[in-house]
């Protein structure tokens, strides 16, 4: 009974809010939404049993790429009134769309059934008396080592690509040159003069 | 009232409708474009995990997992593109963005 209320709050939220993000007329307001949404996903993870990922979806989401649109939407000077315009001659087609979507997705489920013999079927069936956490790592770590291993490829090329596309050099900037300044030589650095009395250079 | 795998099933699906509609709706905001794509991945990876945790296995988490990879990787790169886009031409409207011409 209770876990029956606890879903039926943390799915309205999140739906309301996720109606929320893409309806909102600030886009700071649609950030803090989408992270809204995360955290009450994050809770029906919880509610399934999957709270390794619950977890993981709070600290990736909500700690890094929700962050990352918040810098982002506040740090470029855009005027967002000008690119609502068109809000509402899209709302027809837009709510047509998604209403059929909504319908196939629904006669979809309604119409399914899951085998009884795929529940024996399981490729890696949960182990009894483990931790969810524990259980993943051991799946994690030795049957998908590889993906694993190709998942911190794909965030290492991520994170130098987003690195290269937005670093620039300005023009006019004063900044240190290490190498410039372990390069210099002796004799470009001091000049030896001779300087008779009286006179100066 | 028993809480089964449709009911998550339906939250999903509600999800990634919601998520489709945003796109159709902000078509010139970039920034509430990817912002959709990210409730779409979510509502995945919500199907993933309900029924890898109905089914009772653990390959749906694990591949959740990947999932929530990649959806990260994308914000990062997509916000990257973003912000060096909007310095050259000082506007995000996705109407304009045809400089390849693809």
């Amino acid at each position: 009974m209770l876990a029956a209320i606890a879903f039926y709050v943390f799915a309205t939220v999140t739906v309301i809010s996720a109606l929320l993000v893409v309806s909102s007329r600030n886009p700071v307001h649609s950030v803090l939404f989408l992270i809204l949404t995360f955290f009450n996903a994050a809770a029906l993870f919880v509610l399934m049993g999957a709270e390794f990922l619950a977890m993981v979806l709070v600290v990736v989401y909500v700690g890094a790429v929700a962050v990352l649109f918040l810098f982002v939407v506040m740090m470029l000077d855009i005027d967002f009134a000008q690119l609502r315009q068109g809000f509402l001659t899209y709302l027809p087609i837009g709510g047509a769309i998604g209403f059929v979507l909504l319908l196939e997705l629904i006669s979809v489920g309604s119409a399914w059934v899951i085998s009884p013999e795929a529940m024996h079927h399981a490729s890696t069936p949960t182990p009894a008396g483990v931790t969810n956490t524990e259980a993943l790592g051991r799946v994690l770590y030795t049957n998908y080592v590889h993906a694993f291993q190709l998942a911190g490829m794909i965030l290492l090329v991520a994170m130098i690509g987003a690195i290269v596309l937005t670093l620039r050099q300005r023009e006019g900037v004063r900044r240190q040159k290490v190498a410039t300044q372990l390069g210099r030589t002796r004799e470009q650095a001091v000049e030896l003069r001779k300087v008779r009395p009286g006179e100066g250079i | 009232m028993e809480i089964g795998l449709e009911h998550y099933l339906t939250v999903a699906a509600a999800l990634f409708t919601i998520g489709i509609f945003g796109i159709f709706l902000n078509r010139k905001n970039v920034i509430i474009i990817l912002m959709s794509i990210e409730l779409m991945l979510l509502a995945v990876n919500i199907n993933l995990v309900a029924f890898s945790t109905f089914v009772g296995d653990l390959t749906g988490q694990v591949f959740a997992l990947f999932v929530l990879t990649v959806a990260a990787a994308e914000a990062a790169i997509g916000l990257a593109i973003l912000v060096v886009y909007f310095r050259n031409r000082g506007t995000i409207a996705v109407e304009d963005l045809n400089i390849m011409k693809g």
